[in-house]
């Protein structure tokens, strides 16, 4: 009774086995699978959940073709650490043979995950990570970036500053790599008197302490760099002090719409520097931000808009090589032409494939249109083609 | 640097030391006690910031949010000590460590399921926010004045609990010799969960305070759970006194060494120096103060056992 039925079973799986086996190298030059990294866990999963959703907005308007071949995207959890970006990453390429790579939010990841990925021949469209080295000279070949350079937000908020004139500024920022380059950006373009430059531990919870010893010396205007967590713990403890009315306060990566639904009113009167806003008047971007919150409910931010655009700038690529997704060459070169309706309108990239691009001065206004109640809105232009300050180290010429 | 900065950044230590202290004191209790490496303390400190923040948002009162925090976090504490704690207790501190910090990702993916990942945000009631003038012109927030308060009332109760009531002596016994109290008869099992689920409502009195100062997000407890070790080593582990102690030198240095480190190394080192060090000595300020007590006196400043 069982042997007859074994015997079938056997020739069942067999015959199955070698469909597949048929089938497989035809299915994989007619589809496309993209490798998407970003953090999904912990207090910074938030920021993956923009980009991992802007990144389906992105397949959804491309009909889920991207360059014109049906797409999977393999999302992997870098966890915030470089070491499990690596390992995500090589199982990317070596398990799922993923034919391109995108996302990585963190700098210090991405500097341990791309030679991973260039060194199997891939290219990598970093969609938010703007470490310094990389723009300069230790930029790639198959290393494009969708976002910006570390220091040029920083840089925009400095050049505002000037402009305006403002005489004295109390400049705060946590005590870690990033925090020092962001004041180094600033003072680029700041050339005003800066009464105290503090640093505190990065993940502090508690801000009291420093609010307190920044209102004895009164300054005129304060800046800060509180990424995440910490910068709704300081806003909040700003506004609670009562001194959103008192000293104006300018901030970059701080108040965006990661942490404006848990800021809501308190974030109302935030200056920020920033290379995009949700109501830039730019068709590709309105059509994103639009379909975006009708999808999900809530307003995408710069780190989903960064995402959604590398998906685009891989469909210009695919497109150009007619889905010949092999020839890496000609996938760069086509990619060097940012040939795509970008969501910060036409822009060109520089030697070091890195976006030459306008920086806008933002502020958090009241906005019933939004989720969320509370919106950036773009005050004004900062900075027009604004070329990062590592271009010239990088000897990539083409 | 007046004395009104001085005084004003002194409250807003002692404000961190009374948070601390509310942590310290149930963790201690459970360490010094049941000799158990509870990790998952923070996790209780977070349960109880959401379960304010849900409660209150939901129904309205702040009050109300306050309640549901105390009560829930009182049974969710006894009921992670009968369903996971009870079969550690003797277990070694490695598989007790293992244990609690598997409960730490338990709770974290728990509240990020049920809430979300992102921070929420708790406004304060009305009658807590504003500013209370103090001599020579400080204004401290209420809210912050309402926390010294109730942490420096719940030290005054813990003390009269553990030194003039029946419990209070049988926590005692507990501490010093736990074979004894079992051997007269005590059901230190039960003792066991009571001073448990005491300690979890500690943990979740602090939680829904810091809720209104710091962000809800899961993950918020390990940020603090640290600096609470910190207080019952300093402290002496198994001291409420300790606690107390501990919690308040812990935050006012801290607190002190953020605000006047740099100008007081800039008084007499180059400002770029002073601007490098700092920050970097005000983070380890609390650390090398636990250093020093451990190498003057190893079991704490107050020892509990003899």
């Amino acid at each position: 009774m069982i042997k007859p039925f074994r015997r079938a079973a056997f020739w069942l799986g067999a015959a199955l086995i070698t469909s597949f086996a048929a089938a497989l190298p035809a299915a994989a030059q007619q589809k496309l699978k993209i490798g998407f990294i970003t953090t999904l866990s912990g207090p910074q999963g938030v920021i993956g959940k923009h980009m991992r959703d802007s990144v389906e907005m992105a397949l959804e308007h491309l009909g889920g073709k991207v360059g014109g071949l049906p797409t999977e995207v393999v999302y992997g959890d870098d966890q915030f650490k470089p070491d499990v970006g690596v390992q995500v990453a090589q199982q990317m390429l070596q398990r799922d043979q993923v034919d391109i790579m995108s996302g990585i939010i963190w700098s210090n990841v991405m500097m341990a995950t791309l030679p991973v990925i260039t060194g199997a021949g891939k290219i990598m469209v970093g969609t938010n990570a703007g470490a310094s080295p990389l723009a300069g000279a230790q930029c790639n070949e198959l290393y494009f970036s969708t976002s910006w350079n570390n220091d040029q937000s920083p840089e925009a908020m400095g050049k505002h500053l000037q402009d305006i004139g403002v005489k004295e500024l109390y400049v705060l920022a946590p005590n870690y790599q990033a925090g020092k380059d962001m004041v180094a950006g600033l003072k680029r373009y700041y050339k005003g008197n800066i009464v105290e430059e503090l640093y505190t531990k990065m993940g502090q919870l508690d801000y009291q302490a420093e609010i307190t010893a920044l209102r004895a010396k009164n300054p005129k205007a304060a800046f800060i760099f509180y990424p995440g967590g910490m910068g709704i713990q300081f806003i909040r403890q700003w506004a609670q002090a009562g001194l959103r009315d008192q000293i104006p306060l300018y901030s970059v990566f701080t108040v965006d719409e990661t942490s404006i639904p848990a800021l809501k009113d308190t974030a109302v009167g935030q200056y920020e520097a920033r290379f995009w806003s949700p109501d830039i008047k730019i068709p590709a971007s309105q059509k994103y931000v639009a379909d975006f919150r009708k999808k999900f409910g809530y307003t995408p931010s710069f780190y989903g808009a960064q995402s959604y655009d590398g998906i685009m700038l891989i469909d210009s690529a695919v497109k150009a090589v007619k889905g010949n997704v092999k020839d890496t060459k000609g996938m760069v070169a086509a990619m060097r032409k940012a040939n795509y309706k970008s969501i910060r309108g036409e822009y060109k990239f520089n030697n070091n494939h890195h976006p030459i691009q306008d920086f806008y001065l933002l502020k958090a206004v009241k906005d019933s249109t939004a989720p969320e109640g509370v919106a950036m809105h773009i005050e004004k232009k900062v900075f027009e083609d604004h070329k990062d300050a590592y271009h010239q180290e990088c000897k990539m010429k083409w | 640097m007046t004395f009104a900065l001085v005084f004003e950044q002194l409250l807003n230590g002692v404000q961190l030391g009374v948070m601390l202290f509310l942590l310290a004191a149930g963790l201690t209790l459970v360490l010094g006690i049941m000799n158990m490496v509870n990790l998952a303390h923070g996790s209780l400190y977070m349960v109880g910031a959401y379960f304010a923040i849900s409660v209150s948002q939901w129904s309205g009162s702040y009050l109300l949010g306050v309640a549901a925090a105390l009560a829930g976090t009182l049974v969710a504490g006894m009921l992670v000590e009968v369903v996971a704690l009870r079969t550690l207790y003797q277990r070694n501190h490695l598989d007790q460590v293992l244990a609690t910090f598997g409960l730490i990702l338990f709770f974290n993916e728990l509240m990020a399921i049920l809430f979300g990942r992102s921070a929420l945000f708790a406004s304060l009631p009305s009658y807590l926010q504003g500013h209370i003038e103090l001599f020579a012109g400080i204004r401290y927030p209420v809210y912050r004045a309402v926390v010294i308060g109730v942490g420096l009332s719940v030290a005054i109760l813990l003390w009269y609990v553990v030194t003039r009531t029946r419990l209070g002596m049988l926590i005692r016994a507990g501490a010093s010799n736990r074979t004894m109290v079992a051997a007269l008869g005590v059901n230190i099992r039960l003792l066991y969960t009571v001073v448990f689920g005491f300690g979890a409502a500690l943990a979740g009195l602090a939680g829904l305070m810091a809720g209104q100062i710091y962000t809800v997000q899961p993950g918020m407890g390990e940020l603090i759970l640290i600096q609470v070790f910190v207080v019952i080593v300093i402290g002496g582990i198994g001291s409420i006194r300790g606690a107390l102690v501990g919690a308040l030198i812990v935050g006012v240095v801290d607190t002190m060494g953020r605000a006047f480190l740099k100008p007081v190394l800039g008084s007499f080192l180059p400002t770029v120096a002073a601007d490098t060090a700092a920050p970097a000595l005000a983070s380890m300020l609390i650390y090398i103060l636990m250093a020093l007590v451990l190498a003057l006196r190893p079991a704490g400043l107050f020892q509990a056992r003899g």
